[in-house]
């Protein structure tokens, strides 16, 4: 490694150790709160990513494995049934039931092509959210439409996340806390993307996104890697699921909407489908702008004298057209894959 | 068996609709091989202009049936002219983009669509006035109301309409030989760009026909009815068969009378534990069925993959 590199990374590495500090000093703990769900949603784009980006499969209903991971965790960690297994089971075995969740709706519908599959796994999301509304009776599963309560908070041994610390004369807050769990899961989950895009199995990823049949005919098991980007690319969502359970402290079918689902894809492609930086930053950017948005209500009351459109219709609105302008205008995405940009650009 | 035929009335009455919506569907997948994300916010959006239109007239005093008309025909022309503008913005330039690209430019507009619509109409659930009489007939033990009888009614006269469309007249030639294949047609001075912008028009027309008819027959209008209704739509064309017109019709009949009659009997089939709240399911159970079993649908031809 370059001496410019290792000086760079260190300096990342230096300002990402203190951004937390630095927000919570200069803006307050909301500001650290939406960093974390920053975190949490880069965590969701990169799974997605690993199915659209890589293996090439549009999945409208992403938000159906986050829903598992965060049920898993809101009904294994609350009073619901009084039972309060700790994180580390938790946090795999939402992943992992994310997974198989991927593999049952794979299996019979990856033979399709690709507007076909969007449709079904839009349809598969709606499923998973109308049985999670309706799953409280007779038997009272899911806790219907009112969710699942008092989540307990995310814990690691005997340090609780969901209290503040003392460290050497400092407190550290809440949201601190959860900001460098949260930040370990996406470096983890950055070079688990990493790797697995030079892998054997990314490679063949790329031949079945660029030209199934052709990569089919070089003896590729065509359908058996498409599961499999299913399933990691769940896995990924029920990570995450897990985390914003435990973080949020309360779930319901609410939070796992077709506009999440639209939402996370948006960052994937915005950012750059298939670049790791690229969907990174989508991710980011789409996370923290909205929230910058909100002040949109108050500044139009300032400047023309009444709130003309309402700040969560405007966020809306603003993704449609960006998403609209993204592919009329620079499909590639604004950091984007290098393949992908040849392909566009010629 | 009254109660089993009372869900079958409703069931096909829902069915109608659903066909019209379908038949925007298939029209355009079987020219462009492309679904149009954006269709069922323009059922919407021409169920609200049709509600917003006859509240206005008839509190002016305008006799029913004009306002009625006058609704259908303002909805028709303004979900005309957005089905254009679909097509121009999302469909057009990408004409030769890989196939994910006009996907999500579709779920963009239909977004932008969705959020203006709640611009316009506001978030909260808009009632519609009972502007038919609430005249029923009872048949035996089952009741169809005149609403139902005309939504079934008006609904066969435009899909046999529609065909006749498609068969007889050089237009409908022009769209089945685009669809065919384009680029013959082109040579054989169809003019393709025409043909496509047409054939969303026409599903846009329908779109808006379907759109007042479910405001009329639930009497509600909401900025996000569009949403699951075009889902089921799309399911009864995949249904029918997508690309092929008959198939669209079946399919949408077919679809409403498994719903309703699913809702009618899915408590008394699970013993009580699935209650009719999981009436949308059956849509998505049906679509993945057909997907994984038939993909082909009831009367689709079997697509050759294009290499």
């Amino acid at each position: 490694m370059g001496r410019v590199r290792v000086l760079g990374l260190a300096a990342a590495a230096a300002l990402l150790l203190a951004l937390p500090f630095i927000t919570d000093a200069a803006l307050g703990h909301g500001w650290v709160r939406i960093l974390d769900f920053a975190l949490l949603y880069v965590l969701l784009a990169l799974g997605l990513n690993i199915v659209v980006g890589y293996a090439g499969l549009l999945d409208l209903g992403y938000v159906a494995f986050f829903a598992v991971g965060a049920y898993c965790y809101g009904l294994l960690a609350s009073p619901h049934f009084d039972m309060h297994w700790p994180l580390w089971v938790l946090l795999p075995m939402g992943a992992m039931l994310a997974a198989s969740f991927g593999v049952l709706l794979g299996t019979p519908t990856l033979g399709l092509r690709g507007d076909y599959l969007a449709i079904v796994t839009l349809g598969f999301g709606e499923i998973i959210r109308i049985f999670l509304n309706n799953l409280n009776t007779p038997v009272n599963i899911t806790n219907g439409p009112q969710g699942v309560n008092l989540i307990d908070p995310l814990r690691i041994g005997p340090w609780s996340l969901g209290q503040v610390h003392h460290l050497a004369g400092f407190d550290i807050p809440i949201v601190v806390n959860i900001y460098f769990l949260f930040l370990l899961g996406v470096l983890f989950a950055m070079l688990l993307s990493y790797r697995l895009e030079h892998s054997r199995i990314g490679r063949a990823w790329a031949a079945i996104r660029e030209d199934e049949i052709a990569a089919a005919s070089m003896g590729l098991h065509t359908r058996n890697l498409k599961l499999l980007a299913f399933a990691m690319g769940a896995s990924f969502g029920g990570l995450s699921g897990g985390l914003f359970a435990g973080f949020q402290g309360f779930v319901s079918p609410e939070s796992f909407t077709l506009q999440e689902s639209v939402m996370i894809l948006c960052m994937v492609v915005l950012g750059g489908m298939g670049n790791i930086a690229g969907v990174v930053l989508g991710a980011v950017l789409l996370s923290v702008l909205p929230e910058a948005l909100r002040a949109a209500g108050s500044l139009q009351q300032d400047l023309l004298g009444r709130v003309w459109v309402d700040p969560s219709n405007l966020r809306m609105l603003l993704f449609g057209l960006a998403l609209v302008l993204m592919m009329l205008l620079r499909p590639e995405g604004l950091l984007p894959a290098r393949a992908r940009q040849r392909e566009l650009h010629g | 068996m009254d109660i089993f035929l009372q869900q079958l009335v409703n069931g096909l009455t829902l069915g109608s609709i659903y066909a019209l919506v379908a038949l925007g569907y298939t029209m355009v997948y079987g020219i462009m091989e492309l679904i149009n994300f954006a269709h069922g916010e323009v059922v919407m959006v021409g169920a609200l202009v049709a509600l917003t239109v006859i509240q206005a007239l008839s509190s002016q005093g305008c006799p029913v049936p004009l306002a009625v008309l006058a609704g259908v025909l303002a909805a028709m022309a303004i979900c005309m002219v957005l089905g254009l503008m679909i097509e121009r913005v999302a469909y057009r330039p990408l004409r030769r983009a890989p196939k994910l690209a006009p996907l999500i430019t579709a779920i963009g507009l239909s977004i932008v669509l969705q959020q203006l619509a709640a611009l316009i109409w506001g978030r909260g659930y808009l009632s519609f006035p009972a502007v038919l009489p609430p005249v029923s007939m009872a048949w035996g033990g089952v009741i169809i109301t005149a609403i139902q009888g005309v939504i079934v009614v008006l609904a066969g006269l435009i899909m046999a309409g529609l065909l006749v469309l498609v068969q007889k007249t050089a237009l409908g030639r022009a769209m089945r030989a685009t669809a065919q294949n384009p680029a013959v047609a082109q040579l054989m001075g169809v003019n393709t760009d025409r043909v496509i912008a047409l054939t969303f028009v026409l599903g846009s027309a329908l779109a808006a026909v379907a759109g007042v008819m479910v405001v009329a027959y639930y009497n509600v209008g909401h900025y996000t009815m569009g949403f699951m209704l075009g889902l089921k739509a799309f399911t009864a064309a995949v249904l029918g068969g997508i690309g092929n017109l008959p198939g669209a019709m079946l399919g949408g009949l077919l679809l409403g009378v498994v719903e309703a009659l699913g809702a009618g009997y899915i408590g008394d089939l699970t013993g009580g534990f699935f209650g009719s709240n999981y009436k949308d399911v059956f849509a998505f159970m049906v679509l993945i069925g057909v997907l994984v079993f038939h993909p082909n649908g009831l009367l689709g031809s079997r697509a050759q993959e294009k290499v």
